[in-house]
């Protein structure tokens, strides 16, 4: 049989059934890559080299995130001030509602600050988590055409919404300053808190991409799974309140949530009335937990699957 | 025949070094929502919970069983007719598709000449390069060396300031020039290009036709996707010929288009 190499000079041969690729020294394909130190295209590096890979492409994510954010706004007359105009409309809504219309606050004192805090906070993890089921699915042009570590995508749909969140920090600030609260020490455990929250988001991030690769489906599932979440959250009611009427294994899992942690933490920063004793029992190592097991969890869940997600 | 001989695909020690080998290559796509309907929530609930397949998903067999060895030097053209897996084949070297079954090995990081995905309409031009630079793999530092350049190459500013404007205001022509501007700014070592030859004007044509000569010259191994006969005759030594996602033929440029022309009847 005449092998490829030969008919480069020899003259075409039409290939019926593929011959066995060889360098005419009866060498398999595997063999031959060996023996040139060829490496196998599209496999998976090791763990380590991915972090590093991923570190490499710092500058990209930042860019690409700050590119997408950017590009949102920018056919409307008022470009960026959009970026702020969204959430301060929301609480304006929330206000009208709860505060005019319903005049509740069931039993919290400074309820808007409480509310519209509970919604922006949970809307960071919301966004990040339904922007990333479609991280894979909506950027497969860009996987098929470009190489990077895909993790990439989740973490710069994480980055997105952390701005828009910064955003609507300033609209929150503003909020709780005309509520009344005083700017106070522990407004810098908003930090902490932030970049806990943003770890933990990221690590679901990464999760959910993976999973909304293979299941496209769960696109259409995930707002009645978040949407149930936020219910469960305390956004709109104290959880303290709640549990007492509830059996005490419920009252743990409703406090454990990473979502009612976070919240629970901006707002013991930014409103005085929400004193310690409203958080729940050892908060501050439940927010840490998660963000470690969701955040090195799911980079590891995502990375397994790194040389799949050219399929689609 | 000529230009085979000096594409230097010997080594110095005499061998022929391989730079891409295909061993046995199949790629299947899967297509969503191929059937009728999306289906309900609940249906699609009861999907995830029996992990069953959706009876919407088709199955595209693009590549079948296709095998060679590329090597040092060479320029190798792919030709066939549209849908006959040449540019799924050349993400699959590059590793951007993973194969169903069969191997590629590479020397290397092939990479596909182009950067379209990464671009973003609604960004001025300027900010378009540094994002399309650092996409594919570029430094800050080196994409800040390189914008003058790519923006020089691509003559956007001949006209007036156009960098700066959104790319969604650009005309076809221009938009297709700073796209090919920005993706031939980098080197490569198997360097893979799809249809990318004919841009913008005539003036642009042969700059780029230039630019991609040099690219040529620096990369070790250079695969073109073309329809344009002309084009492969004037590039490669080598060409492909799929029709069905299987090889038909693999030999001498000028036999290979023979055959190809006239099997289409030209």
């Amino acid at each position: 049989m005449s092998t490829v190499s030969d008919t480069t000079h020899e003259g075409a041969v039409a290939v019926s059934t593929p011959p066995a690729p060889s360098a005419g020294d009866g060498l398999s394909a595997a063999e031959l890559a060996a023996k040139y130190g060829l490496s196998v295209s599209g496999a998976r590096p090791s763990l380590p080299e991915y972090v590093r890979q991923l570190w490499g492409r710092r500058h990209f994510i930042v860019a690409y995130s700050v590119a997408r954010l950017s590009a949102q706004y920018t056919k409307a007359r008022l470009g960026q001030i959009w970026n702020v105009m969204t959430p301060l409309l929301n609480a304006a809504v929330y206000y009208l509602i709860f505060g005019v219309l319903l005049q509740t606050n069931h039993g919290i004192d400074n309820f808007i600050a409480y509310l519209v805090t509970g919604v922006f906070v949970f809307n960071f993890t919301q966004s990040t988590v339904l922007a990333g089921t479609r991280a894979i699915s909506d950027n497969l042009g860009l996987i098929r055409a470009l190489h990077f570590p895909r993790a990439a995508l989740p973490i710069s749909v994480t980055l997105i919404q952390l701005q828009q969140l910064l955003y609507s920090m300033i609209v929150l600030v503003a909020i709780v300053l005309m509520t009344g609260e005083v700017p106070q020490f522990s407004w810098f455990l908003l930090i902490p808190t932030l970049v806990l929250q943003s770890v933990f988001n990221i690590g679901v991030a990464l999760y959910v991409a993976r999973l909304g690769s293979k299941v496209t489906d769960l696109a259409q599932l995930m707002p009645f799974l978040l949407r149930t979440w936020m219910y469960v959250s305390g956004v709109f009611y104290a959880i303290d309140k709640v549990v007492k009427h509830l059996p005490s294994a419920v009252g743990v899992l409703l406090d454990l949530n990473p979502a009612a942690v976070y919240i629970d933490l901006i707002r013991f920063a930014l409103i005085d009335s929400f004193t310690s004793a409203q958080l729940p029992h050892h908060v501050w190592i439940a927010a840490v937990a998660w963000a470690v097991v969701a955040g090195i969890g799911g980079f590891v869940f995502f990375w397994k699957a790194e040389e799949q997600y050219g399929r689609g | 025949m000529a230009e085979q001989s000096g594409t230097g695909a010997v080594s110095e020690s005499g061998e022929r070094v391989p730079t891409v080998i295909v061993d046995d290559l199949h790629i299947v796509y899967r297509v969503h929502g191929a059937g009728s309907g999306k289906g309900s929530a609940t249906a699609a609930l009861s999907r995830i919970v029996r992990r069953r397949t959706s009876p919407n998903v088709r199955e595209v067999h693009a590549v079948r069983g296709v095998s060679f060895v590329a090597y040092r030097g060479e320029a190798v053209g792919l030709i066939g007719s549209n849908g006959s897996g040449k540019s799924t084949m050349l993400r699959a070297i590059a590793g951007l598709l993973p194969p169903e079954r069969g191997r590629v090995y590479t020397d290397g990081q092939p990479s596909l000449l182009g950067v379209n995905a990464a671009l973003m309409n609604d960004l001025t031009g300027e900010r378009n390069v540094i994002l399309g630079g650092l996409a594919m793999g570029m430094g800050n530092s080196e994409v800040r060396e390189k914008y003058q350049d790519i923006v020089d190459f691509s003559g956007i500013n001949e006209k007036g300031d156009f960098i700066s404007l959104p790319m969604r205001t650009y005309s076809s022509g221009m938009a297709a020039r700073l796209r090919f501007s920005i993706a031939a700014a980098k080197q490569h070592d198997v360097l893979m290009i799809d249809e990318a030859l004919a841009t913008g004007d005539r003036a642009f044509q042969r700059r780029s036709e230039e630019r991609i000569r040099e690219l040529r010259a620096e990369a070790g191994t250079v695969f073109l996707v073309s329809h344009n006969n002309k084009s492969i005759r004037d590039t490669c030594d080598r060409v492909l010929w799929l029709e069905k996602g299987e090889l038909w033929m693999d030999g001498p440029t000028e036999q290979v288009l023979e055959a190809y022309e006239r099997h289409t009847g030209k």
